[in-house]
C-alpha cells in the first residue's frame, strides 16, 4: 500500500500504544538548549533517573547569549547562571555540548542540520516549537515542552497522539524577489493560524523541488505559525548533497547505505493524505505582516486592513491588532518609518539568506536613525560569511555585525526593542512584546525586504529599492 | 509513579477573552531565564496585566471579584506560539486548574495535560454565556466533569469536550506519562538497536 513518508518514519519509531491512547514514540535525536531543559535535569534528579540515551542528545545555547560581548560570566547574572547549569548537566548526564568555545554555537535549528544531526527518516524532538524546521531534511520533528524533555532524556520516547496530514503544493515559478518567507507567510494568511492544529504538514510542488535545502527550511521553520507542530518535505538529492561530509552524516560505505535507504522515504504516489490544498507561485508577493499574528499580513503594494470593511468575527482581532501596531487603517502598509532592522533568526540566518541580502546590499547604506544588526544562525555561518567577505558588506552599509544566536527574535539576550520601536524583521513571530518591549513592534518579513526597509527607513518593496525586474512591475 | 485520578476540577472563574492568545503573552520569554519553574505564577499574563511602572491595567485577571479564580475561560487557538512549558506551568502556579476555550494549540495542549489541568473545549455562544453568568455572580463555582464531559455552572449544564487520550490520562491518573514510558524501556531498547542509524 502507498504510504506516506510521515506514515513510514511514524511505524519505524512507534514503540507500542499507551494506555490512554497515545504512541510511545522513540526519538532519534534529542536537541536541547538553556531555557527549556534546566526543569527537566531538575525533574530527573528529583526522580532519580538518567539520562538513557545520551549519545542521541546534542545541546548548544542559543536563547540568551549576548551577540556582542560573549565571554564569560555574562554582565546578566540569570543568563549567565542559566549557561553554567546547562554546562553542568551536560557535564553530568554525559551530553554532548557545542559551547562557544567549540565553534559549533549556533541557533539550535541552525546547528542541527549543519553538523549532519538532522537526517531523513528520523524522528527529532526538542523543547523548542521552531523544532519543525527540521522537517525540510525528510525527518519528522517534534516542537515539545519540558516535561517531554525529561522524558526524551528518561527514556527516548514521548507519548504523543499521530496527526492527520495535510500536503500542501505550490507550483509554478515565484517571481524574482519572491522568496520561501513571502511562501509561508502567504500559507498561513490562507489556511490561517490555526489551520494547521492537529495537522502535520507535508509541503511539495514545484517550488519546493527547486528550493535549495536553506529555504526548505524556511518554510518548515513556520509550520507551527500555522498551528502545525510538524512540517516536512520529502528528501532528494539536494537533501543528500547538502548533508554529504557533514560531521555527524554517516561516512563511506554506511553514506551510500544512508543514501539508499532515504530514498526509500519519499512519500509514495498515490499514498493518502487527510487534505490537501494546492498553491500557485505566480499568486505569492513580497510580503509583511500589520498585525500581531503571522497570519496577519498583506502583500507588500496592499492597504492596512479597516475594521470597520472586515467580517464581524475579525472585528475585534483587527482593531487590536491596530492599537499595538499604531497603524492607521486603510492606509498603504508601504512607507511605514521603521526604527530597527533585524536580521537573524531560525528562519532566515543562514548563508544563503545573506549571500541573496549581500548581493543587492553592495554599495547601499542604512538609512539615518535605523539600528540595523545581522546575527548569524550558527558560528559556522558567522565564519563562512566572514571568509566570503559578506560581513563586510553588511559592515560597510551600516549592519552591526554580531556574533550567533537567537537575539532579537524573542529578546532574551540583551538585544531587545525600546518602548514603542519598530522592527522590520527576518524572524518568525510579531506577538505583542515578542521583541522585548511589551509595547514594541514587529512586521515579519523575508531577509531581503528587511534590508530594503533598512536602507530607505520604512517598509519598502525589495523589488523597487534594488531594481530587481519583476513581470508585475512592467507596465505597472 | 501513582498520581492523582482527575475526574473534575471546579472553582472560581475568570474570563480572559480574545483568540489566539499566544504564549508569550501568557509568559513573556524574560520571566524564563530561570532554571525553575518557581515563582512563574505573578508573572502569568504580565505585560497584559501591569503597566511599565508594575502598576495594575484594567484586565480581568486584575478584577479582584475574580480573585481566586481556578477556571480561566477564553477564546479560539488559546496557547498558540512558543513551546514553552513556563505557559502553562504559569498558570497552575497562578491557581488555575483548568481551562474551557474553544480551541488550542497542539503544544500547549499536550504540555497542560501532563501537568494535569483538564483544557476543554466548549463553543464560542456556551463561553460567552458562562462569561455573562460569571461576570453576573463571579462567587458561582464553574464545575469542570472530566468523566461525562461536562461543565457546570449555576445550575445549569454546558457541553464540553475532552480529547480521549487526555481524558483517559486524567480519569486513570497517568497524566504524566513518565512512568508507563519508562515501563516500555526494553520494547525501546529493542527497537533502538533494530534502527541503528544515527
Amino acid at each position: 500500500m502507498a504510504k506516506s513518508l510521515f506514515d513510514k518514519v511514524w511505524d519505524a519509531h512507534a514503540v507500542r500504544d499507551l494506555s490512554a491512547g497515545q504512541t510511545q514514540l522513540l526519538i532519534g535525536a534529542h536537541l536541547i538548549h538553556e531555557v527549556t531543559s534546566p526543569q527537566a535535569f531538575g525533574m530527573l534528579r528529583e526522580l532519580g533517573l538518567k539520562v538513557h540515551m545520551p549519545e542521541r542528545t546534542f545541546a548548544t545555547v542559543d536563547h540568551i547569549v549576548p551577540t556582542d560581548e560573549r565571554a564569560e560570566p555574562f554582565s546578566d547574572q540569570l543568563a549567565d547562571a542559566m549557561i553554567k547549569e546547562l554546562r553542568r548537566n551536560c557535564e553530568e548526564f554525559g551530553v554532548t555540548y557545542f559551547d562557544i568555545a567549540s565553534g559549533r554555537q549556533g541557533i539550535v535549528h541552525v546547528v542541527g542540520p549543519e553538523q549532519g544531526i538532522t537526517q531523513p527518516g528520523t524522528t527529532i524532538a526538542c523543547g523548542d516549537s521552531h523544532t519543525s524546521t527540521h522537517g525540510a531534511f525528510g525527518a519528522i520533528a517534534f516542537g515539545i515542552g519540558t516535561s517531554q524533555v525529561r522524558d526524551v532524556l528518561a527514556t527516548q520516547t514521548l507519548a504523543i497522539s499521530k496527526p492527520k496530514l495535510r500536503r500542501i503544493n505550490v507550483d509554478g515559478e515565484l517571481q524574482p524577489g519572491v522568496y520561501a518567507k513571502d511562501v509561508i507567510l502567504y500559507i498561513i494568511r490562507k489556511l490561517g493560524v490555526k489551520g494547521g492544529n492537529g495537522y502535520a504538514y507535508e509541503y511539495g510542488g514545484e517550488v519546493f523541488d527547486r528550493f535549495n535545502m536553506e529555504e526548505r527550511m524556511t518554510v518548515c521553520n513556520m509550520s507551527i505559525e500555522g498551528g502545525a507542530r510538524v512540517g516536512y518535505v520529502n528528501p532528494d538529492e539536494k537533501t543528500f548533497e547538502y548533508l554529504k561530509g557533514r560531521p555527524y552524516s554517516p561516512k563511506g560505505k554506511e553514506w551510500d547505505a544512508a543514501v539508499e535507504r532515504w530514498k526509500a522515504l519519499a512519500s509514495d504516489p498515490g499514498c493518502a493524505y487527510d487534505d490537501v490544498v494546492n498553491f500557485r507561485a505566480e499568486d505569492i508577493l513580497p510580503s509583511v505582516t500589520w498585525g500581531i499574528t503571522p497570519g496577519q499580513g498583506v502583500f507588500i503594494d496592499e492597504t492596512i486592513p479597516d475594521p470597520d470593511e472586515v467580517g464581524e468575527a475579525e472585528r475585534d482581532a483587527v482593531t487590536e491588532a491596530l492599537e499595538h501596531m499604531k497603524l492607521k487603517p486603510g492606509a498603504p502598509i508601504k512607507g511605514t518609518p521603521i526604527d530597527v532592522a533585524f536580521l537573524g533568526s531560525c528562519t532566515n540566518a543562514r548563508l544563503t539568506d545573506f549571500q541573496e541580502v549581500a548581493r543587492y546590499l553592495r554599495g547601499r547604506k542604512v538609512a539615518s536613525g535605523v539600528k540595523a544588526i545581522v546575527v548569524p544562525g550558527s558560528m559556522a555561518v558567522g565564519k563562512i560569511c566572514e571568509e566570503l567577505g559578506i560581513d563586510r558588506v553588511f559592515k560597510d552599509a551600516g549592519f552591526e555585525w554580531r556574533g550567533a544566536g537567537c537575539s532579537m527574535c524573542l529578546a532574551m539576550n540583551p538585544d531587545k526593542l525600546v518602548g514603542d520601536q519598530l522592527c522590520a524583521s527576518s524572524s518568525n513571530r510579531n506577538f505583542k512584546g515578542r521583541q522585548g518591549s511589551p509595547v514594541g513592534r514587529t512586521i515579519l518579513m523575508s531577509p531581503l525586504m528587511v534590508a530594503a526597509a533598512a536602507v530607505t527607513g520604512e517598509i519598502s518593496d525589495a523589488r523597487e529599492v534594488f531594481g530587481i525586474e519583476s513581470p508585475t512591475l512592467v507596465g505597472a | 509513579m501513582a498520581l492523582e485520578k482527575i475526574t473534575k476540577v471546579e472553582g472560581k472563574a475568570v474570563y480572559v477573552p480574545g483568540d489566539d492568545i499566544d504564549t508569550d503573552r501568557i509568559i513573556p520569554a524574560r520571566f524564563m531565564k530561570c532554571i525553575t519553574f518557581d515563582g512563574l505564577g505573578e508573572f502569568a499574563f504580565y505585560d497584559v496585566r501591569k503597566n511599565e511602572d508594575g502598576s495594575d491595567k484594567k484586565h480581568p485577571l486584575n478584577d479582584p471579584r475574580h480573585a481566586g479564580a481556578t477556571i480561566m475561560l477564553s477564546g479560539s487557538n488559546f496557547g498558540c506560539g512558543s513551546s514553552r512549558e513556563h505557559a502553562p506551568q504559569a498558570l497552575h502556579k497562578a491557581g488555575f486548574r483548568g481551562i474551557v476555550a474553544e480551541s488550542y494549540a497542539e503544544i500547549f495542549f499536550g504540555n497542560s495535560t501532563t501537568l494535569g489541568i483538564p483544557c476543554f473545549t466548549a463553543g464560542r455562544q456556551q463561553i460567552r454565556e458562562l462569561a455573562a453568568a460569571i461576570d453576573a455572580d463571579p462567587e458561582l463555582t464553574v464545575e469542570l466533569d472530566v468523566e461525562n464531559e461536562v461543565i457546570r455552572c449555576g445550575g445549569k449544564e454546558y457541553p464540553g469536550a475532552l480529547r480521549d487520550s487526555a481524558r483517559n490520562s486524567l480519569l486513570s491518573g497517568r497524566w504524566d506519562p513518565i512512568a508507563e514510558l519508562i515501563e516500555g524501556t526494553e520494547q525501546v531498547d529493542e527497537l533502538a538497536r533494530r534502527l541503528n542509524y544515527v
